[in-house]
């Protein structure tokens, strides 16, 4: 039953273009895909491991410049007279890049991270997420700083017997944003119900019973870090070829809570938790601009992510399944993952 | 030579008002271990009490700092009634949302009242710097200096010298023992809150004229706020005023020598190279860790 609803929930996707014609909604449609993309990959850490990384946007913004500067080429000067001069290279290539760049990332900003829990963790993620806008900012040579890169190529995919195809509209970067999203859900979804994802929940849940039965704290927290930013590292990538213009702005802290906000909502912890938050903070915006002003709806949002937090604290979607899973009790529950308080090793 | 002695003057300006916001956070975070995420809103907020004093109501500049003080204790009460004591107990990720909530709201009600446009406080101090041999330094900043001073040992003798201080040490110490002993845990989180956003709107009071006053100028003071807690050590007065100082004399020198750009940079460095090579902290406690 499970499946058929995924299937559907994907049919209805798929089917949006055929009836949508009005391109300010198919472009909020395409960037709320592009973060609810982040959002998964933000969710596998805060969900699954219980590790709030609030320099998730960092990631995000790697992979954009990443690919953005790979199909650009550059030319910069290094100390000691070392120039490295890049010729473009195809997007795609890009794209590819800017998926292994962030997982790096992710996996030193793990290694040294993860010596550190809790509200430690999080201030030494925003820590990175700054340092790294200050860099884009600073390193014109490199980024053009505040003047941002412009004329970001569309991604070129190869048909078989069709030929090469620009991406270039936006009923063809829906449709490739779609199937980012949903293999980023299946991939994310097959990992959490393997003994890995057992190990993260392990872990989440009581991190000195989860030592004892030989569970590697680091190795499973840096893998599951790893992951996560390679994900957010091609949503970013996505983004820079789809807008095509990007600046350091990109590593807003602002962004990160967006995110944030999408998991809370739609429930950590849960698969289709960042999907569901992430349509509604994705085209709330699109709902509220001709009745509010912008600084009017964040204090709307700042309050929504309060109320959730006091009302909901398991995010709408579980929420959801709870009282779904109560009425049809001993058939089959919807929420994948059980939900746990992880108040064990937070008496610091 | 004289290039760092002027150096070493701004940072002991600088390092006045970052030790103001690094003791609020300080008590914050260690009594009540809650990531304060609105610090840098309260800091914004005293120096829009600072704007408005001065220019809309046309009030005294010297009496606009204890108003700051005033309006900040408030709002900082006002936060902690309603956000946060409804949610003791719960897990520290839980309060540390809904302070990121209270983040945005707050930042973004400041955006929506007094508009994007940078302001700047006039103040009666003469134009012309006080000029000592080889360095100068401005009449605005030494009053600024000398008023952090002034809060600070207020502060200091408030925390170690009076009964509500000692109950508050008592409940950093151990929370349980000290309500055992009759101390009113309820009222001293209230109190630590509202003394700490009481310190950041100073700051933010005192640190407003000598830059410019907008709305997201309290977010690189939560950051910083943040590097000194970290550095200094948590509940530690003492650590934080030496915290606050060390971030200064960083950002001096990094500006200096460095690049300008870098300057807010040196805070996030801190940050990173503290946790990552001394994850226990200059003043050492084992919390951090697992």
């Amino acid at each position: 039953m499970k499946s058929g609803v995924a299937i559907l929930t994907i049919v209805a996707f798929a089917s949006v273009p055929l009836w949508l014609r009005d391109p300010y909604l198919m472009n909020a449609l395409i960037t709320t895909g592009i973060f609810i993309i982040g959002a998964m990959s933000l969710n596998l850490l805060l969900g699954f491991t219980g590790q709030l990384s609030l320099g998730h946007i960092a990631f995000f913004g790697i992979g954009a410049y990443v690919s953005a500067l790979t199909s650009l080429g550059f030319d910069v000067g290094l100390p000691f007279g070392f120039r490295i001069v890049h010729h473009p290279w195809p997007p795609i290539a890009g794209f590819v890049l800017a998926i292994v760049a962030a997982g790096l990332c992710g996996y030193l900003v793990g290694l040294l991270s993860f010596r550190v829990r809790g509200a430690y963790f999080v201030i030494v993620t925003i820590s990175f997420a700054e340092v790294v806008r200050l860099v884009a900012l600073n390193w014109v040579e490199l980024t053009q700083g505040p003047l941002a890169l412009t004329n970001i190529p569309s991604i070129t995919v190869g048909l078989p017997g069709l030929g090469d195809l620009t991406l270039r509209t936006k009923l063809q970067n829906y449709y490739l944003v779609l199937v980012v999203a949903v293999v980023t859900y299946v991939l994310i979804s097959r990992l959490v119900h393997s003994h890995f994802g057992r190990a993260m929940r392990g872990l989440m849940e009581n991190e000195t019973l989860a030592v004892s039965v030989g569970i590697d704290v680091t190795k499973t927290l840096t893998l599951a870090a790893v992951i996560s930013a390679g994900i957010a590292g091609a949503a970013g990538s996505l983004y820079a070829h789809y807008i095509r213009i990007i600046d350091p702005e990109v590593f807003a802290f602002i962004n990160t809570v967006t995110m944030v906000i999408m998991v809370i909502t739609g429930g950590k912890g849960s698969l289709a938790g960042p999907v569901v938050g992430g349509m509604i903070f994705g085209l709330l915006p699109v709902f509220l601009r001709p009745i509010m002003a912008p600084e009017a709806q964040w204090i709307a949002y700042g309050g929504v992510l309060i109320v959730i937090l006091f009302v909901l604290p398991r995010g709408i979607v579980l929420s959801l399944a709870q009282r779904f899973a109560k009425r049809r009790k001993g058939i089959e529950t919807l929420a994948p993952v059980a939900f746990s308080e992880r108040d064990a090793k937070e008496h610091a | 030579m004289s290039e760092f002695l002027q150096h070493l003057i701004n940072m002991l300006v600088l390092g006045g008002t970052y030790a103001l916001l690094g003791i609020g956070l300080t008590l914050i975070f260690g009594i009540m271990n809650v990531v304060n995420f609105t610090h840098g809103v309260l800091y914004t907020f005293g120096a829009y009490i600072m704007f408005i004093v001065v220019h809309q109501l046309g009030i005294n500049f010297f009496l606009a700092l204890p108003l700051a003080v005033v309006a900040g204790w408030l709002l900082g009460a006002a936060i902690e009634l309603t956000l946060l004591r409804p949610l003791r107990g719960s897990d520290i990720d839980t309060t540390m949302l809904v302070m990121i909530g209270a983040w945005i709201a707050m930042q973004s009600g400041a955006l929506w009242i007094w508009g994007g446009v940078a302001k700047s406080v006039t103040t009666p101090f003469p134009e012309a710097p006080l000029v000592l041999g080889p360095v100068s330094v401005s009449w605005l900043r030494l009053f600024v200096l000398a008023a952090a001073a002034m809060l600070i040992v207020v502060t200091y003798l408030l925390i170690n010298k009076t009964k509500l201080g000692c109950a508050m040490r008592a409940t950093f110490q151990d929370q349980d023992t000290a309500s055992l002993m009759g101390v009113n845990v309820d009222l001293i989180y209230t109190s630590t809150f509202a003394i700490g956003s009481s310190l950041a709107a100073a700051a933010g009071a005192l640190l407003g004229p000598v830059y410019v006053i907008f709305p997201q100028m309290g977010d690189l003071a939560a950051v910083k706020a943040f590097a000194i807690v970290i550095l200094g050590g948590l509940g530690n007065i003492t650590g934080a005023v030496i915290g606050g100082f060390i971030l200064a004399l960083a950002e001096e020198l990094g500006a200096g020598y460095v690049s300008s750009g870098y300057r807010d940079a040196m805070g996030f460095l801190i940050i990173i190279a503290v946790l990552i090579f001394k994850p226990t902290g200059l003043f050492a406690r084992s919390e951090r860790v697992g």
